[in-house]
């Protein structure tokens, strides 16, 4: 077991509270810096794709996670960040340049559509932004003269500074260091008031309020930054992808990424990246799995959404905190030993809630 | 000197009138306290302060300032902090989180200086850590510290939302029903802490109670209300023994 002695504010303010947390944290970083020279390139590629959605799921944890509100429209902002990267680059606009306005103008639409926001919530809000997703899926599919209609839009290889980003490599550190400095953006926001103000308005919006929280001001920003992260991640689809279509930004996706959120860990950070793994690495294990499996079963349609079904079951049923909720279990089984106790991470019932607003 | 002024402040919700016409004035340093049966209209003059309701008619001047035109978030801005009858706390977050939300209204950084981290944002972070520190220190909490309020027992969770209500260094505090739910000794404490909030950090206080002994020792004066109506007003002890408040919490004579 470890006891951390604190003689100092600053100790709390730390992102990294002590020696062993760094060794762990300075090893990830090595080993995702190694990765590209050791792994085959297939597996970049995965990474690649996990670092991506990695940032999306930071996006919508900001949203859903942080701030408590549901989204099943982020495919659509990702779709804002993709289009608009793909135009931009066609247009011959250098990559910081188009990144940042992927970005703002995600989120612009983030702060339109964050405005039903401001009146409806819970179930509602998710079907107000579901609607939204439909909306985008349909503009860019007949929006042909910008979005190439269905048969979607070529978007070729980043050049960074006069280096053209060609190989799975080098564009694998691109993602890597724009998911660190997300990463970090969220720690911070998350440790001063804005990110404590996101955290309150989804606990208890009235006591939010009379603790001089702005329920509008705050609840905008966090549709804003959520859509301007998800556009950055679009931005990187893009490119990854080299050819975008509307049919990759379907409503079917946003609920995929609702889950990877939800089977990640609401609320954490990590657990956006857990998530991202998780759903990255599925449909690979599901493949790889049909070999083993009854006819019957193995060449079903629809094998994969019924697996996704069943573990978001399972893991809504035994483990509503996810795989970083697992994992803190583990963690801490593992620090306390022999000391750990069953219940210690049973949730209290929660007592009697009045006066919220509407 | 009055700190807050309500005058003829009336609600009604359809046809229930919950607060009708109710005028007073709670001066600089004292503590008053409204007491009265269930569904008498207490918390709704609470909820008027805190602009969640809007006035039917009546005006509320607080230092001087018409609540009149402000939004809700607003009203902490000027000094009025508020506890809930039953505890609005952020959950998922650790007591000292909790009490660092209390500060907000004291936040100058910009998006963009916290995101970054920068210096100032830092300063901000320390200070309000500070103010925090003092409050915990005050209240007896810092075991709690790091706890999670979803694991707190209830009595705690009522001294927080209190330290919370006083992290945002208020002139008016509002406290609905300090005692409801806590045991004697507890209630002990929450009378001496009442008392030290007014006497030591010089907090004006405006309660809701319904534990007579509570309230005759702390409250400088009281005001009883019935079916939104004062029915009397004056010293803990005029109060009690004024009769048309003992026979709105027993009956009248038949």
């Amino acid at each position: 077991m470890r006891f951390l002695f604190k003689t100092d504010y600053d100790q709390d303010l730390r992102l990294l509270q002590h020696g062993i947390q760094k060794f762990w944290y300075a090893v990830l970083l090595a080993v995702l810096l190694a990765a590209p020279w050791t792994l085959p390139e297939y597996f970049t590629s995965q990474l690649t794709f996990i670092l991506i959605y990695g940032i999306l799921g930071l996006g919508l944890m900001l949203l859903s996670g942080y701030t408590g509100l549901i989204s099943l429209g982020h495919a659509a902002f990702l779709a804002v960040g993709a289009y608009t990267e793909a135009v931009l680059f066609a247009h011959g606009w250098p990559f910081p340049l188009s990144l940042a306005m992927a970005a703002l103008l995600s989120a612009a639409v983030g702060i339109i559509v964050g405005l039903p926001a401001l009146r409806v919530k819970g179930i509602y809000l998710s079907i107000a932004t579901m609607a939204f997703g439909f909306i985008v899926e349909e503009v860019l599919a007949r929006w042909e003269s910008v979005t190439g209609g269905n048969s979607g839009l070529q978007v070729g290889v980043v050049t960074l500074f006069g280096f053209k980003l060609d190989s799975e490599e080098s564009f694998y550190y691109l993602c890597l260091a724009l998911a660190v400095a997300t990463t970090l953006a969220m720690l911070n926001l998350l440790r001063s008031p804005t990110g404590r103000a996101f955290v309150a308005i989804r606990d208890s919006e009235i006591s939010a309020q009379s603790m001089g929280i702005n329920l509008a001001r705050y609840k905008t920003t966090s549709f804003a930054l959520s859509a301007a992260i998800t556009g950055i991640a679009g931005a990187l689809y893009a490119h990854k992808l080299r050819i975008i279509t509307p049919e990759q930004f379907t409503v079917l996706q946003s609920i995929e990424l609702v889950l990877m959120v939800v089977v990640g860990g609401l609320g954490s950070i990590h657990g956006a990246f857990f998530g991202a793994a998780f759903l990255i690495a599925l449909p690979q294990v599901i493949v790889l799995a049909k070999d083993y499996l009854p006819d019957a079963i193995g060449q079903a349609t629809g094998l994969q959404p019924t697996v996704f079904g069943v573990i978001l079951i399972g893991f809504v049923l035994f483990e509503p905190l996810g795989i970083y909720g697992r994992w803190l279990k583990i963690r801490t089984y593992l620090g306390m030993f022999p000391f750990y106790r069953r219940g210690m991470f049973k949730r209290q019932k929660a007592f009697m809630k009045s006066e919220r607003l509407k | 000197m009055s700190l807050l002024r309500a005058d003829g402040i009336s609600v009604a919700f359809g046809g229930v009138r919950a607060v009708a016409g109710v005028s007073f004035e709670v001066n600089q340093g004292e503590i008053f306290t409204l007491i009265g049966p269930n569904g008498a209209g207490k918390t709704t003059i609470f909820n008027l302060i805190s602009l969640i309701y809007p006035l039917s008619s009546g005006k509320l001047v607080f230092d001087g300032r018409d609540l009149d035109r402000l939004s809700p978030h607003q009203v902490a801005g000027l000094g009025i902090a508020r506890t809930f009858q039953n505890i609005e706390l952020f959950e998922h977050a650790t007591v000292l989180q909790n009490l660092l939300i209390g500060r907000h209204v004291h936040r100058k950084t910009s998006l963009a200086a916290e995101m970054l981290f920068l210096p100032s944002a830092r300063a901000a972070e320390r200070g309000f850590r500070e103010t925090v520190e003092n409050v915990i220190d005050f209240l007896d909490l810092p075991h709690y510290r790091d706890t999670l309020v979803a694991g707190l027992p209830y009595g705690v969770r009522k001294v927080v939302e209190l330290a919370r209500a006083l992290c945002s260094t208020p002139k008016l505090l509002l406290l609905d029903e300090p005692s409801s739910g806590l045991n004697v000794e507890e209630t002990e404490d929450m009378a001496f802490w009442i008392d030290d909030i007014k006497n030591d950090l010089g907090i004006t206080v405006l309660m809701v109670e319904h534990d007579m002994t509570l309230v005759s020792r702390v409250s400088d004066r009281v005001l009883a209300l019935n079916y939104g109506e004062v029915i009397a007003q004056g010293t803990p002890a005029e109060v009690q023994s004024h009769p048309g408040v003992i026979e709105a919490y027993l009956g009248g004579a038949l």
